[in-house]
Protein backbone atom coordinates (compact mmCIF):
# COMPACT_ATOMS: atom_id res chain seq x y z
CA UNK A 1 0.00 0.00 0.00
CA UNK A 2 1.32 3.43 -0.92
CA UNK A 3 1.96 6.11 1.68
CA UNK A 4 0.68 9.23 -0.01
CA UNK A 5 1.78 12.69 1.13
CA UNK A 6 -1.39 14.79 1.01
CA UNK A 7 -0.26 18.45 0.73
CA UNK A 8 -2.93 19.40 3.31
CA UNK A 9 -2.84 16.51 5.81
CA UNK A 10 0.58 14.88 5.46
CA UNK A 11 1.37 11.21 4.81
CA UNK A 12 -1.65 8.93 4.87
CA UNK A 13 -2.27 5.33 3.69
CA UNK A 14 -3.47 4.81 0.15
CA UNK A 15 -6.92 3.50 1.17
CA UNK A 16 -7.86 7.05 2.22
CA UNK A 17 -7.41 8.22 -1.39
CA UNK A 18 -8.98 7.79 -4.76
CA UNK A 19 -6.94 7.99 -7.94
CA UNK A 20 -8.07 10.66 -10.37
CA UNK A 21 -6.21 9.59 -13.50
CA UNK A 22 -3.90 11.64 -15.68
CA UNK A 23 -3.41 15.28 -14.64
CA UNK A 24 -3.35 18.42 -16.78
CA UNK A 25 -6.01 17.27 -19.26
CA UNK A 26 -7.77 20.42 -20.36
CA UNK A 27 -11.43 20.22 -21.24
CA UNK A 28 -11.93 21.66 -24.72
CA UNK A 29 -14.36 24.54 -25.08
CA UNK A 30 -16.89 25.66 -26.19
CA UNK A 31 -18.47 22.17 -26.28
CA UNK A 32 -20.58 22.70 -29.40
CA UNK A 33 -17.60 23.89 -31.43
CA UNK A 34 -15.32 20.97 -30.53
CA UNK A 35 -14.96 18.20 -33.11
CA UNK A 36 -15.13 14.47 -32.34
CA UNK A 37 -11.40 13.93 -32.64
CA UNK A 38 -10.66 16.57 -30.00
CA UNK A 39 -13.36 15.19 -27.70
CA UNK A 40 -12.02 11.66 -27.99
CA UNK A 41 -8.50 12.90 -27.20
CA UNK A 42 -9.79 14.58 -24.04
CA UNK A 43 -12.19 11.84 -22.94
CA UNK A 44 -10.35 8.64 -23.80
CA UNK A 45 -6.75 8.97 -25.02
CA UNK A 46 -4.14 8.80 -22.28
CA UNK A 47 -0.38 9.24 -22.16
CA UNK A 48 -0.10 6.18 -19.87
CA UNK A 49 3.55 7.03 -19.40
CA UNK A 50 6.20 4.63 -18.15
CA UNK A 51 8.27 6.96 -15.95
CA UNK A 52 7.49 10.25 -14.21
CA UNK A 53 3.72 10.53 -14.61
CA UNK A 54 1.63 13.52 -13.54
CA UNK A 55 -1.60 12.29 -11.98
CA UNK A 56 -4.48 13.48 -9.81
CA UNK A 57 -5.33 12.13 -6.39
CA UNK A 58 -8.22 12.97 -4.10
CA UNK A 59 -7.97 12.59 -0.34
CA UNK A 60 -11.54 11.27 -0.39
CA UNK A 61 -11.61 9.77 3.10
CA UNK A 62 -9.69 12.72 4.55
CA UNK A 63 -9.78 16.39 3.67
CA UNK A 64 -11.63 15.67 0.41
CA UNK A 65 -9.32 17.84 -1.66
CA UNK A 66 -7.84 17.09 -5.06
CA UNK A 67 -4.12 17.50 -5.61
CA UNK A 68 -1.54 16.46 -8.19
CA UNK A 69 1.45 14.17 -7.91
CA UNK A 70 4.42 13.29 -10.04
CA UNK A 71 5.03 9.57 -9.55
CA UNK A 72 7.51 7.23 -11.19
CA UNK A 73 5.31 4.44 -12.60
CA UNK A 74 8.27 2.07 -12.76
CA UNK A 75 8.88 2.22 -8.99
CA UNK A 76 5.70 3.85 -7.57
CA UNK A 77 7.87 6.41 -5.75
CA UNK A 78 6.40 9.90 -5.47
CA UNK A 79 8.75 12.47 -7.00
CA UNK A 80 6.71 15.59 -6.20
CA UNK A 81 3.36 16.60 -4.76
CA UNK A 82 1.72 19.88 -5.74
CA UNK A 83 -1.63 21.56 -5.41
CA UNK A 84 -4.30 21.54 -8.11
CA UNK A 85 -3.85 24.48 -10.45
CA UNK A 86 -0.11 24.69 -9.95
CA UNK A 87 2.12 23.91 -12.95
CA UNK A 88 3.78 20.51 -13.26
CA UNK A 89 7.25 20.58 -11.63
CA UNK A 90 10.05 20.40 -14.19
CA UNK B 1 13.86 -28.54 -37.62
CA UNK B 2 11.69 -31.63 -37.53
CA UNK B 3 9.18 -31.53 -34.77
CA UNK B 4 9.16 -34.10 -32.06
CA UNK B 5 5.62 -35.43 -31.93
CA UNK B 6 4.01 -35.88 -28.53
CA UNK B 7 1.66 -38.74 -27.69
CA UNK B 8 0.96 -40.91 -24.64
CA UNK B 9 3.17 -43.57 -26.20
CA UNK B 10 6.10 -41.20 -26.88
CA UNK B 11 5.92 -39.79 -23.36
CA UNK B 12 6.00 -43.31 -21.90
CA UNK B 13 8.90 -44.27 -24.16
CA UNK B 14 10.96 -41.23 -23.07
CA UNK B 15 10.16 -42.02 -19.46
CA UNK B 16 11.36 -45.59 -19.82
CA UNK B 17 14.49 -44.52 -21.71
CA UNK B 18 15.69 -42.24 -18.89
CA UNK B 19 14.41 -39.03 -20.48
CA UNK B 20 17.19 -38.93 -23.03
CA UNK B 21 16.44 -37.63 -26.50
CA UNK B 22 14.11 -34.75 -25.67
CA UNK B 23 14.63 -32.05 -28.28
CA UNK B 24 14.74 -28.30 -27.88
CA UNK B 25 11.23 -27.09 -28.67
CA UNK B 26 12.15 -23.90 -30.47
CA UNK B 27 15.37 -22.43 -31.85
CA UNK B 28 17.22 -19.40 -30.44
CA UNK B 29 17.90 -17.59 -33.72
CA UNK B 30 19.81 -14.34 -34.19
CA UNK B 31 17.67 -11.59 -35.71
CA UNK B 32 17.90 -11.31 -39.50
CA UNK B 33 18.18 -7.83 -41.09
CA UNK B 34 14.65 -7.98 -42.50
CA UNK B 35 11.38 -9.88 -42.18
CA UNK B 36 8.04 -9.86 -44.03
CA UNK B 37 6.27 -9.30 -40.72
CA UNK B 38 7.29 -8.60 -37.14
CA UNK B 39 5.21 -9.28 -34.06
CA UNK B 40 6.21 -7.26 -31.00
CA UNK B 41 5.44 -9.24 -27.86
CA UNK B 42 6.03 -12.94 -27.23
CA UNK B 43 3.03 -13.80 -25.13
CA UNK B 44 0.25 -16.16 -26.18
CA UNK B 45 -1.45 -13.52 -28.34
CA UNK B 46 1.75 -12.57 -30.20
CA UNK B 47 3.12 -16.10 -30.68
CA UNK B 48 -0.33 -17.23 -31.80
CA UNK B 49 -0.54 -14.39 -34.32
CA UNK B 50 2.85 -15.41 -35.78
CA UNK B 51 1.68 -19.02 -35.93
CA UNK B 52 -1.55 -18.17 -37.80
CA UNK B 53 0.28 -15.77 -40.15
CA UNK B 54 2.57 -18.64 -41.13
CA UNK B 55 -0.07 -21.35 -41.09
CA UNK B 56 -3.05 -19.66 -42.73
CA UNK B 57 -1.73 -16.66 -44.62
CA UNK B 58 1.41 -18.02 -46.26
CA UNK B 59 3.93 -15.76 -44.51
CA UNK B 60 7.19 -17.65 -44.20
CA UNK B 61 9.47 -14.91 -42.91
CA UNK B 62 8.24 -13.71 -39.54
CA UNK B 63 9.92 -12.68 -36.30
CA UNK B 64 8.45 -12.45 -32.82
CA UNK B 65 10.39 -9.94 -30.70
CA UNK B 66 10.12 -10.39 -26.95
CA UNK B 67 11.88 -8.09 -24.51
CA UNK B 68 12.00 -10.73 -21.76
CA UNK B 69 11.34 -14.41 -22.14
CA UNK B 70 8.31 -15.85 -23.93
CA UNK B 71 5.20 -16.25 -21.83
CA UNK B 72 6.82 -14.32 -18.96
CA UNK B 73 4.32 -11.49 -19.03
CA UNK B 74 0.60 -11.76 -18.58
CA UNK B 75 0.43 -15.18 -20.28
CA UNK B 76 2.24 -16.60 -17.27
CA UNK B 77 0.54 -14.38 -14.69
CA UNK B 78 -3.19 -14.82 -15.21
CA UNK B 79 -5.69 -17.13 -13.48
CA UNK B 80 -6.33 -19.17 -16.68
CA UNK B 81 -10.10 -18.76 -16.75
CA UNK B 82 -11.78 -19.36 -20.11
CA UNK B 83 -15.38 -18.36 -20.84
CA UNK B 84 -17.39 -16.52 -23.49
CA UNK B 85 -20.56 -15.40 -21.70
CA UNK B 86 -20.25 -11.70 -22.55
CA UNK B 87 -23.33 -9.52 -22.94
CA UNK B 88 -22.98 -7.73 -26.26
CA UNK B 89 -23.22 -9.35 -29.70
CA UNK B 90 -19.75 -8.15 -30.74
CA UNK B 91 -18.11 -9.52 -27.58
CA UNK B 92 -20.00 -12.80 -27.64
CA UNK B 93 -18.87 -13.37 -31.24
CA UNK B 94 -15.26 -12.55 -30.36
CA UNK B 95 -14.94 -14.61 -27.19
CA UNK B 96 -16.94 -17.55 -28.51
CA UNK B 97 -14.73 -17.65 -31.61
CA UNK B 98 -11.88 -18.10 -29.17
CA UNK B 99 -13.65 -20.66 -26.97
CA UNK B 100 -14.40 -22.81 -30.02
CA UNK B 101 -10.70 -22.71 -30.93
CA UNK B 102 -9.68 -23.76 -27.39
CA UNK B 103 -11.76 -26.92 -27.74
CA UNK B 104 -9.37 -28.61 -30.18
CA UNK B 105 -6.24 -26.47 -29.79
CA UNK B 106 -4.26 -29.21 -28.01
CA UNK B 107 -4.77 -31.47 -31.04
CA UNK B 108 -4.01 -28.69 -33.55
CA UNK B 109 -0.73 -27.77 -31.83
CA UNK B 110 0.10 -31.35 -30.75
CA UNK B 111 0.74 -29.90 -27.29
CA UNK B 112 -1.23 -30.70 -24.16
CA UNK B 113 -2.75 -27.38 -23.10
CA UNK B 114 -4.73 -29.15 -20.36
CA UNK B 115 -7.89 -27.37 -21.50
CA UNK B 116 -10.52 -28.37 -18.99
CA UNK B 117 -14.10 -27.21 -19.68
CA UNK B 118 -15.12 -27.74 -16.07
CA UNK B 119 -17.75 -25.00 -16.01
CA UNK B 120 -17.61 -21.34 -14.98
CA UNK B 121 -20.18 -20.24 -12.42
CA UNK B 122 -20.93 -16.54 -11.79
CA UNK B 123 -22.70 -15.80 -8.52
CA UNK B 124 -25.60 -13.45 -7.84
CA UNK B 125 -25.83 -11.84 -4.39
CA UNK B 126 -28.46 -9.13 -4.81
CA UNK B 127 -31.75 -8.65 -6.63
CA UNK B 128 -29.90 -6.45 -9.08
CA UNK B 129 -27.35 -9.22 -9.69
CA UNK B 130 -30.16 -11.66 -10.42
CA UNK B 131 -31.64 -9.33 -13.01
CA UNK B 132 -28.31 -8.56 -14.66
CA UNK B 133 -27.15 -12.17 -14.70
CA UNK B 134 -30.46 -13.44 -16.10
CA UNK B 135 -30.19 -10.79 -18.79
CA UNK B 136 -26.73 -12.12 -19.60
CA UNK B 137 -28.07 -15.69 -19.74
CA UNK B 138 -30.82 -14.71 -22.21
CA UNK B 139 -28.51 -12.54 -24.33
CA UNK B 140 -25.93 -15.34 -24.48
CA UNK B 141 -28.51 -17.91 -25.54
CA UNK B 142 -29.73 -15.59 -28.32
CA UNK B 143 -26.13 -15.52 -29.52
CA UNK B 144 -25.74 -19.30 -29.36
CA UNK B 145 -23.47 -19.13 -26.29
CA UNK B 146 -24.39 -21.65 -23.61
CA UNK B 147 -25.29 -20.18 -20.24
CA UNK B 148 -27.92 -21.26 -17.75
CA UNK B 149 -29.47 -20.00 -14.54
CA UNK B 150 -29.03 -22.05 -11.36
CA UNK B 151 -30.95 -21.71 -8.11
CA UNK B 152 -28.76 -21.70 -4.97
CA UNK B 153 -29.28 -25.43 -4.28
CA UNK B 154 -28.32 -26.26 -7.87
CA UNK B 155 -25.23 -24.07 -7.56
CA UNK B 156 -24.28 -25.92 -4.37
CA UNK B 157 -24.78 -29.27 -6.13
CA UNK B 158 -22.44 -28.14 -8.92
CA UNK B 159 -19.85 -26.73 -6.50
CA UNK B 160 -20.13 -28.47 -3.09
CA UNK B 161 -17.73 -26.19 -1.14
CA UNK B 162 -20.02 -23.21 -1.79
CA UNK B 163 -21.77 -21.71 1.24
CA UNK B 164 -25.41 -20.98 0.36
CA UNK B 165 -26.59 -20.23 3.91
CA UNK B 166 -28.23 -16.84 4.31
CA UNK B 167 -26.16 -15.91 7.37
CA UNK B 168 -23.40 -14.22 5.38
CA UNK B 169 -23.21 -10.59 4.36
CA UNK B 170 -23.87 -11.32 0.68
CA UNK B 171 -25.75 -14.64 0.51
CA UNK B 172 -25.78 -16.58 -2.76
CA UNK B 173 -29.14 -15.99 -4.45
CA UNK B 174 -28.35 -17.92 -7.62
CA UNK B 175 -25.75 -18.31 -10.32
CA UNK B 176 -25.16 -18.43 -14.04
CA UNK B 177 -23.27 -21.44 -15.34
CA UNK B 178 -21.38 -21.70 -18.60
CA UNK B 179 -20.55 -25.39 -18.84
CA UNK B 180 -18.22 -24.97 -21.84
CA UNK B 181 -16.05 -22.56 -19.85
CA UNK B 182 -13.11 -23.72 -17.75
CA UNK B 183 -9.35 -23.43 -17.46
CA UNK B 184 -6.16 -24.31 -19.37
CA UNK B 185 -2.46 -24.50 -18.58
CA UNK B 186 -1.25 -20.97 -19.29
CA UNK B 187 2.48 -21.68 -19.84
CA UNK B 188 1.64 -24.50 -22.22
CA UNK B 189 -0.25 -22.04 -24.42
CA UNK B 190 2.88 -19.94 -24.96
CA UNK B 191 5.12 -23.00 -25.36
CA UNK B 192 2.68 -24.79 -27.68
CA UNK B 193 2.33 -21.79 -29.99
CA UNK B 194 6.09 -21.11 -29.86
CA UNK B 195 6.93 -24.65 -30.85
CA UNK B 196 4.33 -24.78 -33.62
CA UNK B 197 5.34 -21.35 -34.98
CA UNK B 198 9.04 -22.22 -34.85
CA UNK B 199 8.39 -25.34 -36.89
CA UNK B 200 6.81 -23.15 -39.58
CA UNK B 201 9.99 -21.06 -39.68
CA UNK B 202 9.05 -18.20 -37.34
CA UNK B 203 12.09 -16.69 -35.58
CA UNK B 204 11.34 -16.25 -31.88
CA UNK B 205 13.82 -13.69 -30.57
CA UNK B 206 13.91 -13.25 -26.81
CA UNK B 207 15.71 -10.52 -24.84
CA UNK B 208 15.04 -8.14 -27.71
CA UNK B 209 13.27 -4.93 -26.71
CA UNK B 210 11.86 -2.59 -29.33
CA UNK B 211 13.25 0.91 -28.71
CA UNK B 212 12.12 2.73 -31.84
CA UNK B 213 9.83 2.46 -34.86
CA UNK B 214 11.19 3.86 -38.14
CA UNK B 215 8.83 5.31 -40.73
CA UNK B 216 9.43 6.27 -44.37
CA UNK B 217 8.52 9.60 -46.00
CA UNK B 218 4.94 8.45 -46.64
CA UNK B 219 4.57 7.76 -42.92
CA UNK B 220 4.45 3.97 -43.30
CA UNK B 221 6.55 1.78 -41.03
CA UNK B 222 9.81 0.47 -42.41
CA UNK B 223 11.40 -1.23 -39.42
CA UNK B 224 12.11 -1.33 -35.70
CA UNK B 225 15.10 -0.34 -33.63
CA UNK B 226 15.78 -2.95 -30.99
CA UNK B 227 18.31 -3.69 -28.29
CA UNK B 228 19.69 -6.26 -30.75
CA UNK B 229 19.95 -3.89 -33.71
CA UNK B 230 17.78 -2.48 -36.48
CA UNK B 231 15.32 -4.89 -38.14
CA UNK B 232 13.49 -3.97 -41.32
CA UNK B 233 9.84 -4.85 -41.94
CA UNK B 234 6.85 -3.27 -43.67
CA UNK B 235 4.31 -4.96 -41.40
CA UNK B 236 4.55 -4.63 -37.62
CA UNK B 237 1.96 -6.07 -35.25
CA UNK B 238 2.14 -4.90 -31.65
CA UNK B 239 0.82 -7.35 -29.08
CA UNK B 240 2.47 -5.92 -26.00
CA UNK B 241 -0.33 -5.95 -23.38
CA UNK B 242 0.45 -3.49 -20.57
CA UNK B 243 3.25 -1.90 -22.61
CA UNK B 244 1.15 -1.23 -25.73
CA UNK B 245 1.03 2.52 -25.01
CA UNK B 246 4.82 2.57 -24.63
CA UNK B 247 5.46 0.78 -27.94
CA UNK B 248 2.84 2.70 -29.94
CA UNK B 249 4.19 5.99 -28.61
CA UNK B 250 7.38 5.22 -30.57
CA UNK B 251 5.28 5.70 -33.72
CA UNK B 252 3.45 8.70 -32.32
CA UNK B 253 0.14 6.87 -31.78
CA UNK B 254 -1.89 7.62 -28.65
CA UNK B 255 -4.15 4.88 -27.31
CA UNK B 256 -7.19 4.93 -25.02
CA UNK B 257 -5.35 2.77 -22.48
CA UNK B 258 -4.29 2.93 -18.86
CA UNK B 259 -1.98 0.26 -17.42
CA UNK B 260 -2.74 -1.10 -13.96
CA UNK B 261 -1.19 -3.84 -11.82
CA UNK B 262 -3.54 -6.83 -11.51
CA UNK B 263 -2.74 -9.36 -8.82
CA UNK B 264 -3.31 -13.06 -8.37
CA UNK B 265 -2.34 -15.54 -5.68
CA UNK B 266 -2.30 -19.28 -5.02
CA UNK B 267 -2.79 -21.32 -1.89
CA UNK B 268 -0.72 -24.25 -0.71
CA UNK B 269 -1.58 -27.34 -2.79
CA UNK B 270 -4.37 -29.56 -1.50
CA UNK B 271 -6.20 -32.61 -2.81
CA UNK B 272 -8.94 -32.02 -5.40
CA UNK B 273 -11.62 -30.06 -3.55
CA UNK B 274 -12.88 -27.59 -6.08
CA UNK B 275 -14.55 -28.91 -9.24
CA UNK B 276 -15.20 -25.77 -11.26
CA UNK B 277 -14.46 -22.05 -11.63
CA UNK B 278 -16.45 -19.66 -9.44
CA UNK B 279 -16.58 -15.91 -9.98
CA UNK B 280 -18.41 -13.23 -8.09
CA UNK B 281 -18.28 -9.78 -9.63
CA UNK B 282 -20.22 -8.21 -6.78
CA UNK B 283 -17.97 -9.22 -3.90
CA UNK B 284 -14.94 -9.80 -6.10
CA UNK B 285 -13.90 -13.43 -5.87
CA UNK B 286 -12.37 -15.51 -8.64
CA UNK B 287 -11.29 -19.02 -7.76
CA UNK B 288 -10.46 -22.37 -9.30
CA UNK B 289 -8.08 -25.22 -8.50
CA UNK B 290 -5.07 -26.05 -10.63
CA UNK B 291 -4.05 -29.61 -11.42
CA UNK B 292 -1.14 -29.13 -9.00
CA UNK B 293 -3.75 -28.65 -6.27
CA UNK B 294 -3.24 -24.96 -5.59
CA UNK B 295 -6.33 -22.81 -5.35
CA UNK B 296 -5.82 -20.11 -7.95
CA UNK B 297 -7.35 -16.82 -6.85
CA UNK B 298 -7.71 -13.68 -8.89
CA UNK B 299 -7.60 -10.34 -7.08
CA UNK B 300 -8.39 -6.91 -8.41
CA UNK B 301 -6.46 -4.11 -10.04
CA UNK B 302 -4.73 -1.47 -7.97
CA UNK B 303 -6.24 2.00 -7.96
CA UNK B 304 -3.35 3.69 -9.74
CA UNK B 305 -1.55 3.22 -13.07
CA UNK B 306 1.80 1.50 -12.74
CA UNK B 307 4.32 -0.70 -14.56
CA UNK B 308 5.75 -2.34 -11.44
CA UNK B 309 4.23 -5.86 -11.75
CA UNK B 310 3.38 -5.76 -8.06
CA UNK B 311 0.51 -4.38 -6.08
CA UNK B 312 -0.74 -3.69 -2.60
CA UNK B 313 -1.66 -6.38 -0.10
CA UNK B 314 -5.04 -4.88 0.76
CA UNK B 315 -6.23 -5.71 -2.76
CA UNK B 316 -5.55 -9.40 -2.11
CA UNK B 317 -7.09 -9.26 1.36
CA UNK B 318 -10.29 -7.86 -0.11
CA UNK B 319 -10.63 -10.91 -2.35
CA UNK B 320 -9.71 -13.32 0.43
CA UNK B 321 -12.44 -11.84 2.64
CA UNK B 322 -14.98 -12.79 -0.02
CA UNK B 323 -13.46 -16.25 -0.59
CA UNK B 324 -13.55 -17.04 3.13
CA UNK B 325 -17.23 -16.13 3.36
CA UNK B 326 -18.22 -18.08 0.27
CA UNK B 327 -16.04 -21.11 1.05
CA UNK B 328 -15.62 -21.40 4.83
CA UNK B 329 -13.61 -24.62 4.39
CA UNK B 330 -10.72 -22.57 2.95
CA UNK B 331 -10.34 -20.27 5.96
CA UNK B 332 -7.34 -22.15 7.34
CA UNK B 333 -5.54 -22.58 4.03
CA UNK B 334 -2.23 -20.79 3.75
CA UNK B 335 -1.46 -18.68 0.73
CA UNK B 336 1.72 -19.73 -1.04
CA UNK B 337 2.61 -16.81 -3.29
CA UNK B 338 1.20 -13.74 -4.99
CA UNK B 339 2.26 -11.71 -7.98
CA UNK B 340 1.13 -8.98 -10.33
CA UNK B 341 0.90 -8.37 -14.05
CA UNK B 342 0.39 -5.12 -15.93
CA UNK B 343 -2.94 -4.97 -17.73
CA UNK B 344 -3.92 -2.42 -20.36
CA UNK B 345 -7.46 -1.29 -19.70
CA UNK B 346 -9.70 0.50 -22.21
CA UNK B 347 -12.53 2.82 -21.11
CA UNK B 348 -15.19 0.31 -22.26
CA UNK B 349 -13.24 -2.80 -21.13
CA UNK B 350 -13.29 -4.23 -24.65
CA UNK B 351 -10.10 -4.89 -26.59
CA UNK B 352 -8.67 -3.25 -29.70
CA UNK B 353 -7.61 -5.52 -32.60
CA UNK B 354 -7.10 -3.10 -35.43
CA UNK B 355 -5.09 -1.11 -37.91
CA UNK B 356 -3.58 2.07 -36.53
CA UNK B 357 -3.42 5.47 -38.28
CA UNK B 358 0.17 4.51 -39.30
CA UNK B 359 0.25 2.34 -42.47
CA UNK B 360 1.74 -1.09 -41.79
CA UNK B 361 1.35 -0.80 -38.02
CA UNK B 362 -1.27 -2.98 -36.32
CA UNK B 363 -2.23 -3.28 -32.68
CA UNK B 364 -3.81 -5.96 -30.52
CA UNK B 365 -4.27 -4.50 -27.06
CA UNK B 366 -6.74 -3.40 -24.42
CA UNK B 367 -7.50 -6.91 -23.16
CA UNK B 368 -7.41 -5.51 -19.67
CA UNK B 369 -8.03 -8.07 -16.96
CA UNK B 370 -9.40 -10.81 -19.23
CA UNK B 371 -7.15 -11.55 -22.18
CA UNK B 372 -6.09 -15.14 -21.53
CA UNK B 373 -9.44 -16.64 -22.53
CA UNK B 374 -9.21 -14.87 -25.88
CA UNK B 375 -5.68 -16.02 -26.77
CA UNK B 376 -6.41 -18.29 -29.78
CA UNK B 377 -9.24 -16.19 -31.20
CA UNK B 378 -7.38 -12.93 -30.76
CA UNK B 379 -4.22 -14.32 -32.34
CA UNK B 380 -6.19 -15.74 -35.25
CA UNK B 381 -8.02 -12.46 -35.95
CA UNK B 382 -4.90 -10.35 -35.49
CA UNK B 383 -3.03 -12.49 -38.03
CA UNK B 384 -5.92 -12.02 -40.48
CA UNK B 385 -5.87 -8.24 -39.95
CA UNK B 386 -2.10 -8.03 -40.51
CA UNK B 387 -2.08 -10.31 -43.54
CA UNK B 388 -4.99 -8.69 -45.39
CA UNK B 389 -4.59 -5.15 -44.10
CA UNK B 390 -8.26 -5.21 -43.14
CA UNK B 391 -10.11 -6.62 -40.14
CA UNK B 392 -11.97 -9.93 -40.05
CA UNK B 393 -15.74 -9.33 -39.63
CA UNK B 394 -15.48 -10.53 -35.99
CA UNK B 395 -12.87 -7.93 -34.98
CA UNK B 396 -14.12 -5.16 -37.27
CA UNK B 397 -15.99 -3.40 -34.39
CA UNK B 398 -12.91 -3.47 -32.12
CA UNK B 399 -11.18 -0.40 -33.56
CA UNK B 400 -9.41 2.56 -31.96
CA UNK B 401 -11.84 4.87 -33.78
CA UNK B 402 -14.84 3.51 -31.88
CA UNK B 403 -13.98 5.95 -29.11
CA UNK B 404 -14.11 8.88 -31.52
CA UNK B 405 -17.27 7.64 -33.26
CA UNK B 406 -19.17 6.78 -30.08
CA UNK B 407 -19.68 3.08 -30.87
CA UNK B 408 -18.31 1.67 -27.64
CA UNK B 409 -18.71 -2.02 -26.80
CA UNK B 410 -19.40 -1.24 -23.22
CA UNK B 411 -18.73 -4.46 -21.31
CA UNK B 412 -17.58 -2.23 -18.44
CA UNK B 413 -21.13 -1.05 -17.90
CA UNK B 414 -22.50 -4.54 -18.61
CA UNK B 415 -20.49 -6.25 -15.89
CA UNK B 416 -20.01 -3.24 -13.61
CA UNK B 417 -16.48 -4.42 -12.81
CA UNK B 418 -13.27 -5.12 -14.60
CA UNK B 419 -13.39 -8.68 -15.86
Amino acid sequence: MLLIPCPYCGERPEIEFTHGGEAHLIRPAPPAAVDEETWSQFLYMRTNLKGAYAERWRHARGCGKFFNALRDTTTDHFIAIYKAGEPKPA
Amino acid sequence: MSKQSFSALSLMWRGLSRHRGWQQQWRKPKPKPRYDAIIVGGGGHGLGAAYYLAKEHGFNDIAVLEKGWIGGGNTGRNTTIIRSNYLFNESAALYDHSLKMWENLSQVLNYNLMFSPRGVMMLAHTIHDIQVIKRHVHANRCNGVDNEWLEPAEAKAFCPPLNIENNIRYPVLGAALQRRGGTARHDAVAWGYARAADELGVDIIENCEVTGIRRDVSGAVEGVETTRGYIQSRKIGVSAAGHSSVVLKLAGVRLPLESFPLQALVSEPVKPVFPCVVMSNTIHAYISQSDKGELVIGAGTDAYTSYTQRGALHINMHTLDAICELFPAFRRLRMLRNWGGIVDVTPDRSPIIAKTPVPGLYVNCGWGTGGFKATPGSAHLFAWTIARDEPHPINAPFTIERFRDGVLIDEAAAAAVAH
